[in-house]
């Protein structure tokens, strides 16, 4: 039986940006699959931490992501790594890439 | 080998969750799972190597390196290092025989850029998987995704990769057999060798101490990268970049992640050096043909995303 596939709407507030992102992919994948850019994209398997964001609003399932990145007092913020939550309701979120992030080599 | 350091004889990562990293090393770029121990780490190899094995995974909070080890050709050269590199300043750990499973004593020390490195020189011989020792066949059948010949080198980041490459250079005999060098002709990409490879250890120039940036596995031909690519789609694994060529090393290549975010690179060919060969030099402002020689701009990824 075929099923239905919810889109949940993620709202990236500080890049006046929104996105529709398919039940059971991962937040970072979905904004890939629409050629979108607002937000980093690094290791998509939660070790790198280049896709961190701050979830506002609504609900998520995730999967493990590098401790070295995403503290526990993080995660009672709604602070994640985007390729490793999966939206299970419409999100709030807003992006913090960090300067980390933008390290080049001197 | 001039010290007596052989080769990389193996490597253990972290990972996040351990049996979605062997639907990586082992289903996908072909290692063969050798031996798992009471810690739960998993031991495997590439087919054609003849140690018991060479890449170890272990399950933790946070991806990365462990440790690289590289295998010397006796007990007395690993004494005779672990002397010296206690003179030099190296902080020393020996490590006994049995802690990896199979695995002779290990001489572990630190460097400046922060990353763990061991020698040891007595390590299981069980032969290259598949094939008989005598008449040996030209492969195995039975290999599983990319069928990885074997763990090859490592490419870590770090500060002061000038103080980690005396190390290497002075007291373990390694070449500089390849370097990228900034206006000041100080090296910001250092490419070590102890055999008659381009490299057997790099490291490149970061603020964050003790990063990976990548483990690398040999394949035969740009067909098998190619067919390796092909699996990277086939799969849905997170791609980095590839296939292309480096103009560092001129090796064949495709980069891509392990479901923890740890970089794995498979590549074929690439530059050889001796003893009497001058370090090969790249300019900084080359740097994007450096590493991807044919679209010669860098891509940021490549060099911000570590574990």
């Amino acid at each position: 039986m075929s099923q239905i596939i919810t889109k949940h709407k993620i709202q990236v507030l500080n890049q006046e940006q929104e996105f529709l992102c398919p039940s059971g992919i991962a937040l970072l994948v979905g904004m890939e699959t629409i050629n979108s850019h607002c937000i980093d994209v690094g290791c998509r398997g939660g070790g790198c931490g280049v896709c961190k964001i701050r979830v506002i609003n609504g609900s998520f399932s995730s999967k493990r992501m590098s401790k070295a990145h995403i503290t526990d007092e993080d995660l009672q913020k709604g602070v994640v790594l985007a390729c490793r939550i999966f939206p299970t309701s419409d999100l709030k979120i807003e992006v913090l890439h960090t300067p980390t992030s933008k390290q080049v080599i001197v | 080998m001039k010290k007596g350091v052989m080769r990389p004889g193996h490597i253990q990562l972290r990972v996040l969750d351990m049996e979605e990293a062997l639907t990586h090393y082992r289903d996908l770029i072909g290692l063969i799972e050798m031996d798992r121990d009471e810690q739960g780490r998993v031991y495997l190899k590439a087919w054609s190597e003849i140690d018991k094995f060479s890449v170890v995974l272990r399950e933790a909070d946070e991806p990365g390196m462990d440790f690289f080890a590289f295998k010397c050709v006796d007990e007395a050269s690993v004494d005779n290092l672990r002397a010296e590199l206690i003179k030099y300043g190296c902080k020393v750990e020996d490590i006994p025989a049995g802690d990896l499973k199979d695995c002779g004593r290990r001489v572990r020390f630190d460097t400046p850029t922060g990353h763990k490195f061991e020698l040891f020189a007595n390590k299981e011989q069980t032969g290259k998987w598949g094939i008989n020792s005598v008449n040996p066949e030209a492969w195995p059948e039975g290999l599983k995704g990319m069928k990885a010949v074997r763990f090859d080198h490592g490419l870590l980041y770090g500060p002061n990769i000038a103080g980690t490459t005396e190390i290497f250079t002075d007291i373990l005999g390694f070449d500089l057999a390849e370097q990228v060098v900034n206006a000041d002709e100080a090296g910001i990409a250092n490419f070590l060798t102890c055999s008659c490879k381009a490299h057997d250890i790099a490291f490149i120039e970061c603020p964050e101490p003790g990063k990976l940036h990548h483990a690398s596995f040999l394949l035969e031909t740009w067909d098998d990268v190619l067919r390796a690519a092909d699996l990277i789609s086939m799969r849905d694994v997170s791609i980095d970049i590839g296939p292309t060529r480096h103009g560092l090393t001129h090796g064949k290549t495709i980069y891509f992640f392990d479901p923890s975010g740890n970089r794995s690179e498979v590549f074929c060919g690439g530059d050889y050096h001796y003893p009497d060969h001058p370090t090969v030099i790249w300019q900084e402002e080359q740097l994007g043909k450096a590493i991807f020689y044919h679209d010669r701009v860098l891509n940021e990824r490549f060099l911000t995303v570590l574990t």
